[in-house]
């Protein structure tokens, strides 16, 4: 039976999903594309150069992927909600992954203004990719106003420490019906598989991939990760065991009764 | 609490720099998320020695935050008219230089020229005099520049907040502004006559421009002017302040050397590569979202080699001259503010940065 990720309407065959920030070169991004076979590509619209032939990077995007800008650099609900019209109206298609930041440190999402824009968005017909913060009650809100995922973080952007949130992640897989994607925090290969295994829809991943010494290569680690770590989801993880099973089972007399 | 006090509280930590010993250093580098101590000690004599384990940290770290990318914008001097007589400035009003101020027309021509090499990031210039360039002056050339740029900041004389606010709502987004030096008597030397000599209302300037919605406040320390060492701990100390106080801020800093001009002052102290590299990496060290400029004043093989040490924003087809873009400059009594050192324009920068394995980044922001 063929694993198929439907997301607004579309199938999606590779749950890796990859960002463009922070390649050596549009080059070097479009073979770790390649390398990597995805079928979703997020691009921050504030980089766009829709008017340049040289330096579009919209020009090295292969043309089967899905194209979700992204709201980088907007700090409110509103200013995420022109983003996204201008990425429709510059041709960007009606996916969009909504990230709304107040916090230029840590780079951690406002959950708040993310409904807000969700909200929006959602009703005008977008299909709507929250970037947030883990947490329950906000994943709830914004299946409510029409989010057709959810993207929680796996631990700050850029910081490649791991799934650090994943009992919360953990909870909302268990919560939430709508698929559920960690974004940002990734560094390792390991860390996506993990994600796969615990029952996550899909992963982001982009700083992991493009400071890599070989990106491309690493794509593709990347891809066969999460690819094991789905396979081993559906194949059906043994729930990890506390200490040992005693061979003589400790309720076994209850049987003699 | 303004940074005055923040700043009055550690003026004397700069001892620091000077006292830590080896194993402070080494204790510092094995620290993950590093204080105000730690920045001291990664300015002191000590860590000198450490260069190239700061180095390494530093590469990592801007990689992780920044990727391999820089960003490229060009500074567009509009006027040179005024009313400060900075001692080390080639602007200063005791030059007889010639005075120009550009028209609307000019002001387009350059950014006609400028937006042909691709670039979207634009950095406004004035020398400071509000007879001749007002704000209403510079709203209006914003105006023009809009059309050209996705990203206009101003690096112009200090305003109050709602002047700040005015220049957002015409489109600025950027704002950088050096406090030269933070020591209030070699401040208060340097600065003998006109506005800039409140040197109260210039360390406050990053703080109004943030609150008035700039998105990105540049803030810097002339190098020549003081110890090096002091100067790069209150920077340091000043660019957390502003992140702690305006999350949704990018901070950045720049760190200029004091380059011959036409006023021709001898720098107070001389701060060689080495040293300057030293306060680069620890201020990327210190905070790891700085964002860091170098301008052309350094010059090519120095910037060449500064791109994987922490750097994130450069200067490219620079001029310093008014209206250097487009017209026939440095003949006569043209002066510049100060002489540039990397001649290289944009194109010649784009593929250093490549051959090195880094993108460069000629649009990074939409006005919205």
């Amino acid at each position: 039976m063929e694993d198929i990720l439907t997301i607004g309407g579309r199938e999606i065959k590779n749950r890796l999903f990859i960002g463009t920030g922070k390649f050596s070169s549009y080059e070097t991004m479009k073979r770790s594309l390649e390398e990597s076979d995805v079928d979703i590509v997020t691009v921050a619209l504030r980089r766009v150069d829709i008017e340049s032939k040289t330096e579009n990077v919209l020009n090295y995007i292969p043309k089967k992927c899905i194209l979700v800008p992204n709201t980088s650099g907007a700090r409110d609900a509103d200013e995420a909600v022109r983003i996204a019209r201008l990425a429709k109206a510059a041709g960007c298609g009606n996916w969009v992954k909504v990230e709304i930041i107040r916090d230029n440190k840590y780079l951690l999402p406002d959950n708040l203004e993310t409904v807000k824009a969700t909200e929006v968005l959602a009703k005008e017909g977008f299909i709507v990719l929250p970037y947030m913060c883990p947490d329950l009650s906000m994943a709830r809100r914004l299946v409510d106003v029409g989010a057709s995922a959810v993207m929680p973080l796996g631990a700050p952007i850029g910081s490649n420490r791991g799934i650090k949130t994943k009992e919360l992640v953990e909870i909302l897989i268990s919560e939430i019906k709508i698929p559920v994607i960690v974004d940002a925090g990734l560094g390792a290969p390991s860390s996506a598989c993990e994600c796969m295994e615990m029952g996550c829809a899909a992963v982001l991943v982009n700083t992991a991939i493009a400071v890599a010494e070989d990106p491309a290569a690493m794509a593709k680690a990347f891809a066969d990760a999460v690819s094991a770590g789905r396979l081993a989801h559906l194949a059906g993880m043994p729930h990890s065991t506390v200490g040992a099973k005693p061979s003589s089972p400790l309720t076994g007399f209850l049987r003699d009764v | 609490m303004s940074f005055y006090e923040t700043y009055s509280k550690y003026k004397n930590i700069p001892d620091i720099c000077k006292s830590a010993s080896a194993k402070d250093v080494e204790k510092t580098l094995s620290v993950r998320d590093l204080g105000i101590e730690h920045l001291a000690v990664l300015l002191s004599p000590a860590a000198g020695a450490y260069l190239e384990e700061m180095a390494l940290r530093a590469h990592e770290t801007t990689l992780r935050y920044f990727g391999r990318t820089i960003q490229l914008y060009t500074p567009l001097y509009i006027s040179n008219y005024c009313e400060n007589r900075c001692v080390y400035c080639g602007f200063s009003a005791k030059n007889k230089i010639v005075r120009k101020k550009l028209s609307l027309e000019e002001v387009e021509s350059e950014a006609r020229f400028i937006s042909k090499t691709g670039l979207k990031h634009i950095l406004v210039l004035t020398g400071e005099s509000k007879i001749a360039s007002p704000i209403s002056y510079i709203k209006e050339c914003v105006g023009v520049l809009k059309k050209y740029f996705s990203s206009i900041s101003v690096e112009i004389y200090a305003l109050n907040e709602s002047e700040y606010r005015e220049l957002v709502s015409a489109g600025v987004d950027g704002l950088t502004i050096y406090q030269e030096t933070y020591n209030e008597e070699v401040y208060s030397t340097m600065h003998p006559a006109g506005p800039k000599r409140d040197y109260a209302f210039r360390l406050d300037a990053p703080d109004r421009g943030a609150r008035s919605g700039m998105r990105n406040v540049n803030i810097g320390a002339l190098l020549g002017l003081n110890d090096w060492r002091a100067e790069a701990f209150c920077l340091g100390l000043h660019a957390k302040y502003l992140q702690d106080n305006f999350p949704d801020v990018d901070i950045g800093a720049s760190f200029p050397r004091l380059r011959p001009h036409a006023g021709a002052f001898t720098p107070a102290c001389v701060v060689d590569d080495k040293s300057l590299v030293q306060i680069i990496m620890a201020l990327r060290l210190f905070l790891p979202r700085l964002g860091i400029s170098v301008s052309t004043r350094e010059s090519p093989e120095f910037r060449d080699n500064l791109i994987s040490l922490g750097v994130t924003r450069m200067s490219a087809g620079s001029s310093t001259y008014v209206g250097g873009h487009t017209t026939n400059i440095g003949t006569g009594d043209d002066k510049p503010q100060f002489e540039i050192s990397d001649k290289r324009n944009v194109a010649e920068m784009m593929s250093v940065l490549e051959r090195r394995g880094y993108q460069p980044v000629l649009k990074d922001w939409l006005n919205i």
